[in-house]
């Protein structure tokens, strides 16, 4: 059968490996350049070393940025579910005028190009006076990772049975009481999925990060002012394996998670289908 | 009659409750989304809004001279830098979005009319390496493309060259190498989506009645998956425009784009307004361009029928 399938896609298997070589090859060069004991990445491969991520915990400015992360991260998710979690909801239960408008408004983060919202941002940010922390990053990462946890979300709601809801509130319950004991054990895996999902974006955004922060720096802000440094390259090499590892871990967790929400209904494909 | 006035008031009350449920449901669904969106009109809306205000004005070092003018565009339109960089802004996106949606249609097509069982899994396998950090990977193809990187100690090692060629990193091509990598599962995800909405009846008809494979996806399945095309080619187009990561890395000073420009007026050059006008005039003529695009797919797409 698998022989059949792959007579019969021909040649198209074959380009479709191609491609994923194409798209995983150049992500692999990192974690092989940052187990190399040269400091410089190229070939022939010189030998193994774990130097490099030995050497991490021992540079304060480092671990600095990755606290600065981990907090930014946690507050951009939690308020951008949040967030999602309303529009979702309304998205996908009610119908009204000018719902499409507001959607397409609130899913545009995602085709503007990101240097523009950066600085209309900041421009408004400096404008009203807000100084530049990781407040302000908070504040547009939130934005950013809005679309994600939306797209997570309806594709979480769509799935439920709505006269489940109704009778919970046919049963007396009141709609709050609904929501807590119906919809949210329902609907809680779409929701971590969310909150993964926006915390890897915002752990590897570097743009609005770069735009909105004063003068702490983010893990991406921190491999970007090391990049300018040939001698650190190996250490940004072993930072830089670290958070792809990470991202891949906790994407194929969130994925998971949205498949199990998902289940049951046409909600198949990825995040953007 | 009264037997059934006994059984009405719950069953009364209910219906009542419904019905000013439904009365209400606009109410409540705006009421739900309004936080979300008052979020995005006041970090959205408003600063882009602000910004457009910001290109009408002028600056004096640190004051805003609030006085409309439209010197700021004649700079954008005129200046010869600013307009060559906008023209190879325009050039770099409207290729990368070609190359990608050029490749992305046979995984997409794959995917969708031979991906069997496993297509969620190939799906979640073409985008995960796209959820690892946009500044990593366009790292690693800087470490690929550099004048002592993996491709040139490759190639030497192999014996194909004897020094390191230059030719390979900080120019265009530097870019949209790096950009079509960047961005190839988002020409994918449109593209499945529109095909899996063919209907396979309609190219079993058009096989029945006589064409060919290539005849019937020629005239068939590729006008149907238009759509998918389109979106693919402006989520695309679109953001690369304004990428600023790639050329700045990869770019060189062959490589440097828009972007780069506008981010230099907010930051060393402070002249917000001229970064304002800069950052407009790209998206106007990004959406031209958009625009464009969509006309020529759709008129093709009717020659293809």
């Amino acid at each position: 059968m698998r022989a059949r399938r792959l007579l019969s896609g021909g040649w198209l298997s074959v380009y479709a490996f191609l491609y994923i070589v194409f798209l995983y090859l150049p992500v692999i060069f990192l974690p092989i350049f940052s187990i190399n004991t040269a400091p410089t990445p190229k070939f022939p491969l010189t030998g193994f070393t774990l130097q490099w991520y030995a050497d991490l915990p021992h540079t304060p400015a480092l671990l600095d940025a990755a606290w600065n992360s981990l907090k930014v991260g946690v507050c951009a998710s939690v308020l951008a579910t949040v967030l999602g979690i309303l529009a979702a909801r309304s998205i996908t239960r009610y119908r009204y005028p000018g719902r499409r408008t507001i959607n397409g408004l609130i899913m545009a983060p995602l085709v503007l190009p990101e240097v523009i919202v950066a600085i209309s941002m900041l421009l408004v940010m400096l404008q009203l006076g807000l100084s530049l922390s990781l407040f302000t990053v908070v504040l547009g990462h939130v934005l950013v990772c809005i679309p994600y946890s939306m797209t997570v979300l309806t594709s979480g709601f769509e799935g439920f049975d709505r006269s489940l809801e109704e009778a919970s509130a046919d049963l007396g319950e009141t709609a709050f009481g609904t929501f807590r004991r119906v919809t949210l054990p329902m609907v809680a895996p779409a929701i971590i999925s969310s909150l993964l999902v926006c915390f890897t974006i915002s752990l590897d955004e570097f743009i609005i990060a770069f735009f909105l922060t004063g003068t702490e720096a983010t893990l991406p802000i921190y491999i970007w002012g090391q990049l300018r440094f040939a001698s650190k390259l190996p250490g940004v090499l072993a930072l830089g394996t670290l958070l792809l590892v990470a991202s891949f871990l906790l994407m194929t967790i969130a994925e998971i998670l949205r498949r199990r929400a998902a289940r049951g209904t046409q909600n198949e494909g990825g995040l953007y289908a | 009659m009264t037997a059934t006035a006994e059984g009405l008031p719950p069953l009364r009350m209910t219906r009542a409750r419904r019905n000013a449920l439904l009365q209400s449901e606009p109410v409540q669904g705006f009421a739900l989304i309004s936080p979300t969106f008052l979020y995005a009109l006041i970090l959205l809306v408003l600063p882009i809004l602000v910004v457009i205000a910001h290109s009408f004005w002028t600056q004096h070092y640190l004051t805003i001279d609030r006085t409309f003018t439209l010197e700021n565009y004649r700079i954008a339109l005129t200046e010869p830098i600013y307009r060559d960089l906008l023209w190879r802004s325009l050039y770099i996106s409207l290729t990368v979005s070609l190359f990608t949606v050029i490749l992305a249609y046979p995984i997409a097509y794959f995917i969708s009319f031979h991906g069997g069982r496993h297509k969620s899994l190939w799906l979640f396998l073409i985008t995960i390496p796209f959820w690892t950090s946009y500044l990593l990977r366009v790292m690693s193809w800087k470490v690929i493309l550099g004048y002592n990187g993996v491709l040139n100690s490759g190639l030497m090692g192999l014996g194909i060259i004897d020094e390191p060629s230059t030719a390979l990193l900080y120019n265009s091509s530097a870019v949209i190498i790096t950009l079509t990598h960047a961005w190839a599962a988002f020409a994918i995800l449109p593209i499945f989506v529109s095909l899996e909405k063919v209907d396979r009846t309609l190219v079993e008809a058009a096989t029945d009645l006589g064409d060919g494979p290539l005849r019937s996806f020629l005239r068939v399945t590729l006008p149907l998956s238009a759509p998918g095309v389109i979106s693919a080619a402006l989520i695309v187009m679109i953001p690369t425009v304004g990428d600023y990561v790639t050329p700045k890395l990869v770019g060189g000073k062959d490589g440097v784009m828009i972007a780069n420009a506008i981010q230099a007026q907010f930051g060393k050059a402070a002249n917000w307004p001229l970064g304002a006008a800069l950052s407009v005039t790209t998206m106007l003529v990004v959406t031209l361009m958009a625009g464009a695009t969509v006309l020529i797919i759709r008129a093709l797409q009717r020659l293809a029928r």
